[in-house]
């Protein structure tokens, strides 16, 4: 294996955490404020409080390292996502901003606070919409080279069925993955109502998720056929996905075994998403920006993965640290600990 | 909008992020060292009012925290986007302390999550302590690699160009350029300086509204000692830097001091005004920048009328030195005279007005913060990447970044008046005779 492969698998595994996590996180946002909206938040609030706060702000950092690994083993994307991606990345930014502090500001400072909770549940939705675009560019066809310089086709992007069906798949992914996890905490903390209510939000969003998918794969064929291909060369990847989805909603359904529901869904995710990553290979933005000639220079990616075993020597035991107390310690998970300081 | 008003918002975009992200940065490094010196003191002197304000201080962090942790990532990829043309040149070569930064950042993050949940958990404090090392150590580490990051720009090295190519790229070596030691080490004890004379600042003040509880009292003392300490150890990496700017950035020392001609016994020059010739009304110390630059009186400093007009910075870098140098000045002498009049028992040290001084300081301290950073930056103009790249060539060519400073404008008045109002309402709905008094409600309550 050569080193762009292994930067771009590095670099894919940390985006991948990212989609869980942030999922997660932006899945129950939104189902606190929903919860808020129908008058049932006294069954969900604990429950998402108690699973995001010690968490949230290291949410934030799978994203920092996946932008700043990607400048660091392929500078060239810097040029031309840098230069195409200032609206959509920054309306990102600042959703982001608003969320992660007023999160903050909410649970640390002053509790209970409605018309914020309403704010942190649209804005965890439409991060992954704005985020989500950039998976859209990837594809080629709305970005072209003017003078050398990159320029962003803003009205074709936003009149395209394409982006907007990335859209919904990302939407109801975050949802349906948000739900699964939650069912799973709500269960080991022995809530039943909790349990229930989230269990029938994963039952909702699965249908949604497995029609944008669909839908993805027939868009995909008229606008990139080259991936649409590729992707089709690994469709026993997607195949395997497709049976761990279908065994996670059966489980889910039968009120059973949420832990291998919850761990087939981490792995339905994993090679849907790995599969689609190797089908987009070798290209970064179709079809100026390939693996190959944005990579970085042998010095430092050699010294880039020398820091990154390095930091993952440091960060693997600190993140098992992490699970052992607040996702594995029974009397965390139940609540019957109050230890925030 | 042309590509020149692109460059222009492009600037004031990223001033206006690094500006406002700054403040909460460097409270960000510098509190965990005080959160963890006072419960070491706590633990040590077995006094429940240092543990107590570990644990404020904690609960305060995690708001300034939170603010700093969403304008970092703002500015990580504002880097991207509206500097393109120059990370996709700075990525070859200094993606390192980038990447490395990220880990301290994540590290600190675990286990700052770990140490502020798990308050009630360990019945040994010590335990608890040892939670705190990492979170502190992550903290100054991300500081130290960005300012390395920092530091590169304004001392590129470490990479060969030939034909308009970066070859031979040594990663290490472009870290460990000369600019490194003097700016790191100003940037980590000042940092810690801001927070010791921001935390004494809100000390002096609970006293001057009327609660003389010990706990004040101790906390004042405390930290007017850190900020003496970091202070000191600030004005003489400052001295360091001066001497660092003479010998490999000449142009920036000239352009702060408005030293034009070439010349020995160059005099320092305090406050004035000039018409980028003749200066007026200010006060020169003889001999005092020829000391700064190279500890000799009779030296000879490089003035600013040897370098092309072009590649001069702005003469106004000089108000930002002056301001920056006074505050700190300032501050040294202030808490010295607060430090030896605890110990002596002087009488004016408790009288209101000095009181006030002290308040003072603290917005003070973080003016001269400001001052020190944007006379740092604005002193390298015209160059974005210090005789290699200018910041005309390597802003972003896109056309709405005038549209996206507004809206970063609006986010960081509704971060920053958020942050304030948290706190205020956390520290006053909460005050630590309440707080002290509930821990032994409960305390009582375990016993029955």
């Amino acid at each position: 294996m050569n080193l762009e492969i292994l930067g771009i698998s590095v670099l894919w595994l940390f985006l991948f955490g990212y989609v869980i996590i942030g999922s997660i996180d932006f899945g129950a946002g939104f189902f606190n404020a929903y919860s808020l909206l129908t008058g049932r938040q006294h069954i969900l609030t604990h429950i998402i409080q108690r699973y995001l706060s010690p968490v949230w702000e290291i949410t934030n950092v799978f994203l920092v390292f996946f932008f700043v690994g990607i400048v660091g083993f392929f500078p060239k994307t810097a040029f031309y996502y840098g230069t195409t991606l200032l609206i959509p990345v920054s309306i990102g930014i600042i959703l982001l901003a608003i969320r992660g502090s007023y999160y903050a500001f909410e649970s640390y400072g002053s509790r209970g606070h409605k018309g914020y909770s309403f704010m942190y549940g649209a804005s965890g939705l439409m991060i992954p919409a704005a985020l989500s675009v950039v998976l859209t560019i990837s594809e080629g066809g709305f970005v072209s080279l003017q003078n050398g310089k990159p320029v962003l086709d803003y009205w074709s992007l936003f009149t395209n069925t394409f982006t907007w069906s990335i859209v919904v798949l990302a939407i109801s992914a975050v949802l349906f993955i948000s739900a699964v996890f939650l069912t799973w905490y709500a269960d080991k903390a022995n809530d039943v109502g909790a349990t229930s209510l989230l269990r029938k939000y994963a039952m909702i969003w699965a249908g949604p998720l497995a029609i944008s998918v669909i839908g993805i794969m027939v868009e995909l064929r008229k606008h990139n056929p080259e991936h649409f291909h590729r992707m089709i060369n690994v469709w026993y990847l997607f195949a395997i996905s497709a049976i761990m989805f279908i065994i996670t909603v059966l489980f889910i359904w039968k009120r059973r075994n949420y832990g291998i529901a919850l761990a087939l869904l981490i792995g339905q995710f994993a090679f849907a998403f790995y599969a689609y990553g190797v089908s987009h290979y070798p290209y970064l933005l179709y079809p100026y920006l390939t693996l190959y000639d944005s990579f970085t220079n042998e010095a430092m990616a050699t010294a880039l993965v020398v820091v990154f075993i390095l930091g993952f020597c440091l960060l693997i035991p600190s993140l098992y640290l992490v699970l052992k107390l607040f996702l594995f310690d029974k009397d965390y998970v139940k609540g019957k600990e109050k230890g925030h300081v | 909008m042309n590509s020149e008003n692109a460059v222009f918002f492009s600037r004031v975009l990223t001033e206006l992020t690094l500006t406002f992200h700054i403040i909460y940065a460097t409270i960000g490094v510098g509190v965990p060292l005080m959160i963890m010196i006072a419960q070491w003191l706590g633990i040590k002197k077995n006094d429940e009012h240092y543990i107590l304000l570990a644990r404020r201080l904690a609960r305060g962090f995690v708001i300034t925290v939170a603010v700093g942790v969403v304008t970092g990532t703002a500015i990580g990829l504002q880097l991207s986007l509206l500097w393109p043309n120059f990370m996709q040149l700075a990525g070859n070569v200094i993606a390192l302390p980038l990447f490395m930064e990220t880990f301290a950042f994540f590290f600190e993050a675990i286990f700052l999550g770990i140490y502020l949940y798990t308050w009630d958990r360990f019945e040994n404090q010590k335990k608890h302590l040892l939670l705190l090392i990492p979170v502190a150590i992550g903290a100054s580490m991300s500081a130290v690699f960005i300012t390395i990051v920092n530091a590169f720009m304004n001392a590129p090295r470490g990479f060969d160009v030939v034909n308009g190519q970066l070859v031979n790229i040594q990663p290490i070596l472009a870290m460990l350029n000369p600019a490194m030691p003097t700016k790191v080490g100003h940037v980590l004890v000042t940092a810690y300086m801001t927070s010791a004379f921001v935390l004494a600042a809100i000390a002096a003040y609970r006293i001057l509204k009327g609660s003389n509880h010990p706990y004040h009292q101790k906390s004042l003392f405390l930290f007017m000692k850190l900020g003496l300490i970091f202070s000191l150890a600030a004005l003489l990496i400052g001295d360091f830097s001066a001497k660092y700017l003479v010998k490999y950035q000449p142009e920036k020392l000239a352009a702060a001091e408005w030293h034009f001609e070439t010349g020995k016994n160059a005099s320092l020059i305090l406050f004035g005004v000039t018409d980028g010739e003749n200066v007026k009304y200010a006060i020169k110390v003889p001999y005092a920048l020829s000391v700064l630059a190279h500890n000799n009186p009779f030296a000879k400093v490089t003035g600013l009328n040897e370098f092309p007009k072009e590649e001069t910075p702005p003469l106004y870098i000089h108000y930002l030195f002056d301001t920056m140098v006074l505050i700190g000045m300032f501050m040294i002498v202030l808490s010295a005279v607060y430090v030896f009049g605890m110990n002596r028992n002087w009488k004016f040290i408790s009288s209101k007005w000095f009181r006030w001084l002290m308040v003072a300081g603290g917005p003070l301290t973080i003016i001269a913060l400001e001052a020190g950073w944007w006379l740092a930056e604005v002193g390298r103009q015209p160059w974005i990447l210090y005789k290699y790249m200018k910041v005309a060539d390597a802003a972003t060519t896109s056309e709405h970044v005038d549209l996206m400073l507004i809206l970063f404008c609006i986010l960081y008045i509704i971060l920053g008046i958020g942050s304030v109002v948290v706190l205020r309402r956390m520290f006053i709905r909460n005050p630590i005779e309440q707080e002290i008094a509930d821990r032994h409600a409960e305390r009582s309550g375990d016993v029955r």
